[in-house]
This record gives C-alpha cells, sequence and structure tokens, in this order.
C-alpha cells in the first residue's frame, strides 16, 4: 500500500474511532476482558510451571551401599556412577553421618538411640539428576542401572509418587494447552461478534459508501486498521489491570507466606509483548472473520 | 456489445425481468437510453421505477434479459469492477441515503476520497458544489441538524460531485415541500444542460409537466407507453 493513502486511512480510521466512540469502546472492553482472562490463566500456568519444575529439580536416587563396603569400592563406585548419563551430582553420605542427620532430625526422641548398640544405618549416595533425565522412564532405567552394580543393596526413588507426579505434571500441562486454546477460540468468537454487531450498526454508512463507487478495500482498510488499534488497546488495557491485581494479590500473599517458600512473579516482557501481539491478531482476525460474512 | 448499438445510447436494456422469489418486479422491459437523455420513469407505487434504477447500478442483478452501460454487459461484469461502474452514476434517494454522524463537507467528500483524489481537490470541489447547491454555510454541520430539503440538496452535492455521466433520482422530491421541490428540479436541469443524461423515477405528474422530456410508464412491472411530454 502506498504510504499517503496509507496515512489517508489512518487518519479515517481515527477519525471513525472519535465517531463512533461507544462502539469502539465497547470492542476495546470486550478485547481487554478477554485478555484479561486469558493472561490471568497464563499468569496461573506460568507460576504453577514454576513450582512444578521446582518440584521436579527435586527429584534424587538414593543407593544404599551394603555393609561394609570398603571405602577403596566406595570411591570407584562413586566414579562409576558419575559417568553414567544423566547424573548432575554425586553425594556420598557415610553411615555416621546419616546417624547424625536422623538424631538431629528426632531430637525428640533421642531416647530411642540411647538402646542402639551399633549404628543401623548403611552408607549411601544421593544422587542429583539432569533437568532432561528428571522423568520417571529415564530415572528408572538409571535406577536399574545403578542397582546392577555389585556393591549396591538398594536403590531408592520414590517411584510411586515420582508416577503419580509425572502423571499429574502431564495432565496439568494438557489441561493448560486445552483451555488456554478454549479461551483464544471464545475470545476470538467474542471479538468477531463484538465487531460484527458495530458493522451491523454501520451497515447504512457502508452500504453507502458501496453505492458511492468506495472499493471493498476503501471501505475495509479503516476497518482493519481501527480493529488493529482496538487490539492493541485491548490488550494493553487487559495487562494493566491483570498488573495492579497482581501487585494487589502478591502484596496480600507475601504477608500470609512465609518468604522463600515460592516466589510468585509476573508475565514475562517476552509473554507481554506476545499477549499484546495476540491481542492485535485477535482484532485483526476478528474484524477479517465479520468483513467476510458482512462484504458478501 | 451487442451488434447494432445506437452510438448516442449510454443505457440499453434488452428483454429485462426481474422476479422475487415468485413476484414480478419487472417484466420484458426493453429500453434505450441516450447520452444527454432527460428521462421519467413514472408509475403507481410498486410499478417497479427503483427496481429499474437499481438494475443501472448493481443494486440488484437482472433475474433475465441483459443491461448494457456504455457497452459494458452488467451481467458479465466480475465483482471487483462494480465499484467503478458505480461511479458513472450520481445516485439520489427519496430518503437521502446521509451518514448522520459524519459532517456535511464528509458526506459530499466520500464520493472523491474513494475515487483517491487528493485532499486539496477534494476540499475545492466539495466547497464548490455545496455553493452550487446553495449550501455552503452548512459544511461543518451534521445532515440531522438539517431540513429535509437541505438535506436532499447535500445529497444531491454528493450525487454530482464526482462529475457523474449519469445522474439516477428516485422519488428525488418525494418528501420535499413545493419550494425545495423546485430547487431540487433546477439543480437536475442545470446538470442536465451540462451534459449528464438525468434518469428521475416519480410518480409526481407535476414534477413531469414542469420539466418536460421522454416519459416512460410502468406499471405492476410492466412498461405501459412512452411519451414526450
Amino acid at each position: 500500500m502506498k504510504v499517503v493513502p496509507m496515512i489517508h486511512n489512518y487518519k479515517r480510521a481515527i477519525q471513525d474511532i472519535r465517531d463512533h466512540r461507544f462502539l469502539n469502546s465497547v470492542t476495546i472492553i470486550t478485547i481487554a476482558i478477554s485478555i484479561l482472562i486469558v493472561s490471568a490463566f497464563a499468569l496461573f500456568f506460568v507460576n504453577a510451571n514454576e513450582i512444578i519444575n521446582s518440584w521436579k529439580k527435586g527429584i534424587k536416587i538414593m543407593v544404599y551401599l551394603k555393609p561394609d563396603t570398603p571405602e577403596t569400592k566406595i570411591s570407584e563406585l562413586i566414579r562409576k556412577i558419575q559417568h553414567m548419563d544423566g547424573i548432575q551430582d554425586v553425594r556420598f553420605i557415610s553411615k555416621n553421618e546419616a546417624f547424625q542427620e536422623l538424631k538431629k532430625q528426632m531430637k525428640r526422641q533421642s531416647s530411642l538411640f540411647e538402646n542402639l548398640k551399633e549404628n543401623p544405618l548403611p552408607d549411601a549416595f544421593e544422587i542429583l539428576l539432569k533437568s532432561s533425565f528428571q522423568n520417571q522412564e529415564k530415572v528408572e532405567i538409571l535406577a536399574t542401572r545403578i542397582e546392577s552394580l555389585p556393591q549396591v543393596d538398594e536403590v531408592e526413588y520414590g517411584q510411586r509418587w515420582l508416577g503419580q507426579f509425572t502423571n499429574f505434571f502431564n495432565l496439568f500441562r494438557l489441561t493448560g494447552y486445552a483451555m488456554g486454546s478454549l479461551f483464544f477460540m471464545a475470545t476470538l468468537l467474542i471479538v468477531a461478534n463484538t465487531i460484527r454487531l458495530v458493522l451491523y450498526s454501520r451497515r447504512d454508512e457502508v452500504e453507502i459508501m458501496r453505492l458511492v463507487g468506495a472499493t471493498d478495500s476503501f471501505i475495509k482498510a479503516p476497518l482493519y486498521i481501527q480493529a488493529l488499534i482496538q487490539g492493541a488497546f485491548g490488550g494493553i488495557i487487559g495487562l494493566a489491570v491483570l498488573f495492579i491485581s497482581f501487585l494487589l494479590i502478591s502484596s496480600s500473599m507475601g504477608q500470609g507466606i512465609s518468604p522463600g517458600l515460592f516466589t510468585i512473579r509476573f508475565l514475562s516482557p517476552g509473554a507481554l509483548c506476545g499477549i499484546i501481539l495476540v491481542s492485535i491478531f485477535v482484532g485483526w482476525i476478528g474484524c477479517y472473520l465479520s468483513l467476510k460474512q458482512f462484504l458478501k | 456489445m451487442i451488434d447494432g448499438q445506437k452510438k448516442s445510447s449510454i443505457i440499453r436494456m434488452f428483454h429485462v425481468h426481474k422476479n422475487y422469489g415468485t413476484k414480478k418486479a419487472l417484466a420484458n422491459i426493453t429500453l434505450d437510453i441516450s447520452k444527454n437523455e432527460l428521462l421519467f420513469i413514472s408509475g403507481p407505487s410498486g410499478a417497479g421505477k427503483t427496481t429499474l434504477l437499481k438494475l443501472l447500478y448493481l443494486g440488484e442483478k437482472v433475474s433475465e434479459g441483459q443491461v448494457l452501460i456504455e457497452g459494458i454487459n452488467l451481467s458479465r461484469i466480475s465483482n471487483h469492477r462494480i465499484p467503478f461502474l458505480r461511479r458513472k452514476f450520481g445516485i439520489i434517494f427519496q430518503d437521502y441515503k446521509l451518514i448522520p454522524t459524519k459532517t456535511v463537507f464528509d458526506n459530499v467528500a466520500i464520493v472523491l476520497e474513494a475515487t483517491g483524489k487528493k485532499r486539496r481537490f477534494i476540499e475545492k470541489k466539495v466547497k464548490s458544489i455545496l455553493r452550487t447547491v446553495g449550501m455552503e454555510e452548512t459544511l461543518h454541520s451534521l445532515p440531522p441538524s438539517l431540513s429535509g430539503g437541505e438535506q436532499q440538496r447535500i445529497a444531491f452535492a454528493r450525487a454530482v460531485v464526482g462529475d457523474p455521466k449519469i445522474i439516477l433520482a428516485d422519488e428525488p422530491t418525494g418528501n420535499l415541500d413545493e419550494v425545495s421541490a423546485d430547487i431540487i428540479l433546477e439543480l437536475l436541469k442545470r446538470f442536465h444542460t451540462r451534459g449528464a443524461t438525468v434518469i428521475i423515477a416519480t410518480h409526481d405528474k407535476e414534477l413531469i409537466r414542469k420539466t418536460g422530456g421522454r416519459v416512460i410508464h410502468l406499471n405492476q412491472g410492466y412498461m405501459q407507453k412512452t411519451i414526450n411530454v
């Protein structure tokens, strides 16, 4: 499109917005509410995902050694395990260290330990995994490999818990995508319908323009520009309301929840730009769908 | 192009029929309209006057037959050419069809904007045409604040601002008092004198008598007679 007609169309779009303030406000508010709902969900999903990821980081394998494993064998075992795929860190916990730790944790029941003749705990390794290995299948394979080593007595990695957790995480992710898609579709339909109503209220004007020889592109251009402006404003307003709500909620949560347990954070600048772009796109596609039907 | 087309014809209709479902709006209309002719289409309400005009600017499509505008067969015109065809026409409606939210200037300027004319030219031309119809004072007014006669003069200005070859007027004085009707009639005559082909659909016999020209009489969709007044 040439620069001059583009500027002219832009001016017409601005003039149209001024002439139809109410209708334009309705469209912007509709987009803003839709974006608010979608981005509130995105915010929840991002934070929930963050929490789940932090839980996933806690996935570790405990390897208990057979009694009286010599120190030389222990060093050899550490080397062997460290060379396996997916291992991030291997920490040796001697049976004495483990006993002291247990005593510390069970201070109130210290009488239980008084009658013990010897330390019943075995030497152990605590194995942290790389993030790419933090899923049930890979952990199982790794655990089986470690279990097959001669000095290993038992391997524990919260089998049942990990299975349930993996299922829950997959379900959560699937629900997230499904709800996101549904919200997006709903937003699109609401916006398309609102724009259709706006066009319907201006049908006489459009009809007159056609009768005086205006081409469809002449009629459509300012409407598309309006839709882009409405989309951008709707997106910005929706996100501004979300940000204010976020500040209010996070400040009240900050007083109620012990710091460090988890921190809720707002959407990243990239996500914000993405949402505004989606909002603009929603305005455009809403206008496209409405015009396609309206200018048959 | 149909063989034997008269060189002076600007509009030709051949055995044109228009049906709305089972209802016949126009039946077997064959008509030649010359360049710079002043033609009245008369008849009672429901005779098919408005339908005939609509077929010319493709407000409706013919059910049967052919309509040629300057040799262009309207049955074969592609959708993207329709706006360019409509620019040959200046259309005046009984209910004015002005955009109530736009100023008088914008209502008239829209025709030139649609054809991509430059802003400076548009301003000059719109002011000039509003002066011609005696409405230069209302440049920034909104149509609802004007009387019926004034609105029709604005509608007239919009119809002629693009220098159309054909002016179609559908009951142009139908809603007007005698003084306003005379002003519109004078304006139509003036643009006819300047070279435009003017086609007026009306049931007002007084208007026809005052103006003179060829009159075709429609009744229930059929062309009954053609007379010269």
